[in-house]
């Protein structure tokens, strides 16, 4: 039985075409995987379905019924639930606040507090959705707030789930347990949209796959025929080639760190007695799992955090005066974890941005003034040589997609050929495409002599990257070893925070 | 000193310290109806102005009291829906629209009334509202004739805040409201208007504003003259602030402000002109901001407070 129809959907955002004639269909207790790469206008195509947008050509029906276009209230009340990628929870208010708020009759005298709370509680336990109704949503962690948004559709009778990129936020912990509670509803008669654009989760958990490229249905195929490279290709378009990684050529030590303590901030886990030396022509991984001490690494070479006890030294010299300042004039380039709210300054232009670390060079500003011909310049060029996509050095930067924003943060970085290259989570939410690009630049880097320091959460990433690996855990870091020489699994324990028996420094 | 101690304990500094809370407390509550839907109106002073003369214009033309209250109520609602159209749907600055609708609400009441009045030289008076003393509850001591031997207005005050509680916190219009101010795509989200519950507060809460001004002419005092809101509408910003935005907690602090008001009244009698009297007159204030800096700075605002929103933008 078809609960859900959208026939030719056509989407224009002035000349951008983010939806062309995309057909889909969904039956009863069936979850469908949309795939595709960041801007293949997955999310444009359920905020129409949604009624967030209104599509230009094209019908939406659920249960045999036409939605009116652009009423969000029509989509709920069909029974359509969305978990949007970016929470819509407010949150200074309680879980039950949030989850009741629009199911009552705005003008009922009362608030049916209790009721509510009844509701909320067999739900949770039904569903294995465990949170409690009475906490602020700003005490939760980021699972938790995203069982309040599947709390939320359930409540409203939802029989048609929506789920944007669910699991970008989540541990793989939190991953299985979302699956876990999927499978349920599943079995329960919904049906589940599942939008992503990581290739095992949509094999783990979809009957079907339907994949998204440039706006167009790129292909459709059952789960069971298919598998990750046949998908992975249909993504692309073409065959994903992994960049190859040649034999480093090791160089000599450029950064020195010796015992290395940093203070504690906050709840932060601060660096204790690390040391580490990044050599030239060669990629040295951090593998942990997150807040583990990787950002108090990161601040530290960065420039945002001083050794407090121990040495430290940048190609010979030692860290007086340590700043971001300093860190940029020794030849520290980087890439930050958090591209939105470290690595770019939202709503201003490409071109701002790209100079925004060497704004005070004499190639961009003399005498106290801009030089902005040169800075549209660069912005030019780096918009050319990283092939980002994007309208020009005056776009504000908010506007480029994740994978875009992050080639210009990486040409930035990469551009004055620094020596020594901090890598932070430098791929995190990107789709495969970008992934492969920024591996290869950063391989690039490496040839030409760099230092990288790669800190990631991905596993899979440090093994094909790095050339020696090291494990953080409790802000200490394990002894290295060479690419290939302690199995996934040691290294697994590792990040548990299991320590070796004999501890080589 | 032990004069100045001894004023705590006159009854008719009790009243009028009540008196003169009671058009702080209805602004005070517009106001925050306002930010809890996420928007900051200060056209809260201008309102006050029209709500003052158009309260005591229509009584003085011959209308009833109540009818005068609704009337201010109404142009303040009207001044709120401008406010609310062009910040709301249009997203203009809320800064720059409320300062705006202040400057418009002022001069206009002012040249209504020249208009309507042109001969005039003293500000001709009104039969106001007179006090209305409960049986019983008004013979307690010092309490009884500060609360319960007032005008039905200043009752009104307190009936409102108890309205704009219950409704806030215990009503699902009051929920779509307070999400409104703290994450308007959640409110869309749940297929709820974020547009119609802004401009709605904003309108409700103008309403208040004018009925808080119209206090002034029709309770406080019976007559219209210029001036007369004198900032009243400023110190509200801040009790709102004051209140963590939360309505007993402003309700207190409108009285907190307006008891240190009647005290330094009674303060320059007993110095007799030895300190300046400007000095006193200051006193409120200097104490509202240490107040602010003591009680406010921890206060979790609005999330969205300020903020625009548009449909559809990501």
């Amino acid at each position: 039985m078809t609960v859900l129809r959208l026939s030719s959907i056509t989407k224009r955002f002035g000349p951008l075409v983010a939806n062309d004639a995309i057909s889909l269909d969904l039956a009863r207790g069936e979850v469908v995987a949309l795939l595709g790469e960041n801007g293949a206008g997955k999310t444009t195509l359920m905020n129409i379905l949604f009624g967030h947008y209104v599509a230009d050509e094209g019908t939406v029906e659920a249960f045999g019924k036409e939605l009116p276009p652009g009423d969000p209230r029509a989509a709920l009340d069909a029974g359509i639930g969305m978990v949007h990628q970016h929470f819509t929870l407010a949150d200074n208010m309680t879980v039950l606040e949030n989850i009741a708020l629009g199911t009552e009759p705005l003008f009922a005298p009362r608030f049916r507090r209790e009721a509510a709370r009844q509701k909320i509680r067999k739900l949770s336990a039904d569903f294995g959705l465990e949170v409690h109704p009475d906490s602020l949503v700003s005490a939760l962690t980021v699972g938790e707030r995203q069982r309040v948004e599947i709390l939320k559709a359930l409540y409203r009778d939802a029989r048609i789930l929506i789920l944007d990129e669910p699991t970008a936020v989540l541990t793989p912990l939190e991953t299985d347990a979302l699956f876990a509670t999927l499978r349920k509803l599943v079995a329960e008669g919904l049906s589940i949209i599942f939008i992503s654009h990581k290739l095992n989760e949509v094999m783990a958990i979809s009957d079907r796959v339907i994949v998204l490229r440039a706006g167009k249905v790129a292909g459709e195929r059952r789960t069971a025929d298919t598998d990750r490279k046949a998908l992975a290709a249909l993504m692309v378009g073409q065959d994903l080639v992994s960049p190859p990684v040649a034999p480093a050529v090791t160089g000599p030590a450029l950064l020195v760190m010796e015992h290395v303590s940093t203070p504690r901030r906050g709840t932060g886990i601060a660096l204790s007695d690390v040391t580490l030396s990044l050599h030239s022509g060669e990629i040295t991984g951090v593998a942990g799992v997150s807040g583990n001490g990787q950002a108090a690494l990161a601040g530290l070479l960065s420039g945002l955090e001083t050794p407090q006890s121990g040495s430290m030294t940048v190609q010979g010299h030692g860290p007086d005066g340590w700043s971001p300042v300093a860190a940029l004039e020794a030849g520290i380039a980087r890439i930050p974890e958090d591209r939105h709210a470290v690595g770019a300054i939202a709503d201003m232009s490409v071109m701002e941005n790209v100079i925004s670390e060497r704004y005070r060079t004499p190639r961009f500003s003399k005498h106290g003034f801009m030089d902005w011909k040169a800075a549209r310049n660069f912005a030019e060029e780096i918009i050319r040589d990283y092939d980002v996509k994007c309208p020009g050095p005056d776009a504000r930067i908010r506007l480029l997609s994740g994978g875009n924003m992050q080639k210009l943060i990486l040409g930035r970085a990469l551009d004055p050929e620094p020596v020594i290259i901090l890598a932070n989570q430098p791929t995190r939410g990107l789709d495969v495409g970008a992934i492969a690009y920024v591996h290869g630049r950063l391989l690039e880097a490496r040839a030409r002599g760099a230092a990288v320091l790669l800190i990631s959460e991905d596993l899979d990433e440090i093994l094909t990257l790095a050339d020696r690996i090291v494990v953080i855990s409790g802000g200490r870091l394990s002894a290295p070893s060479a690419r290939g020489e302690r199995t996934v699994r040691e290294l697994g324990e590792l990040m548990a925070g299991h320590a070796e028996a004999a501890h080589a420094p | 000193m032990s004069e100045a101690f001894d004023i705590l304990f006159q009854t008719t500094f009790w009243v009028a310290a009540i008196r003169i809370a009671s058009p702080l407390i209805f602004a005070t509550m517009g106001e925050l109806i306002c930010e809890r839907a996420g928007v900051l109106n200060l056209g809260i002073e201008g309102i006050m102005v029209a709500g003052a003369f158009a309260g005591w214009f229509t009584v003085y033309s011959g209308g009833d009291l109540w009818a005068g209250v609704l009337v201010a109520a109404a142009t303040g609602a009207a001044f709120g829906l401008l406010h609310s159209t062009l910040t709301v749907p249009l997203g203009l600055s809320q800064h720059v629209v409320g300062i705006g609708v202040t400057l418009l609400a002022t001069s206009l009441t002012y040249f209504t009334y020249r208009l309507a009045l042109p001969e005039v030289t003293s500000p001709p008076k009104i039969e106001a509202f007179q006090p209305l003393p409960i049986p019983f509850l008004s013979d307690i001591p010092l309490v009884g004739p500060a609360l319960f031997a007032q005008t039905p207005l200043t009752y009104l005050a307190f009936i409102t805040v108890a309205i704009v509680a219950w409704v806030l916190y215990r009503t699902p219009l009051g929920l779509a409201v307070r999400a409104a101010g703290e994450n308007p795509s959640a409110v869309e989200a749940q297929g709820i208007s974020v547009t119609a519950i802004r401009m709605g507060a904003v309108m409700v809460g103008s309403a208040l504003m004018a009925v808080g001004g119209a206090f002034l002419t029709m309770s406080a005092f019976n007559s219209f003259f210029f001036e007369m809101v004198n900032g009243r509408g400023w110190i509200c910003i801040a009790l709102v602030v004051f209140g963590s935005w939360r309505p007993g907690k402003a309700l207190l602090g409108a009285i907190l402000f307006a008891a240190f008001d009647a005290y330094q009244v009674r303060l320059q009698q007993v110095t007799g002109g030895v300190v300046p009297y400007q000095l006193f007159l200051m006193l409120p204030y200097l104490l509202s901001i240490l107040a602010l800096v003591l009680v406010a700075r921890r206060a979790t605002y609005p999330k969205a407070l300020m903020v625009p929103y548009q449909k559809g933008e990501r």
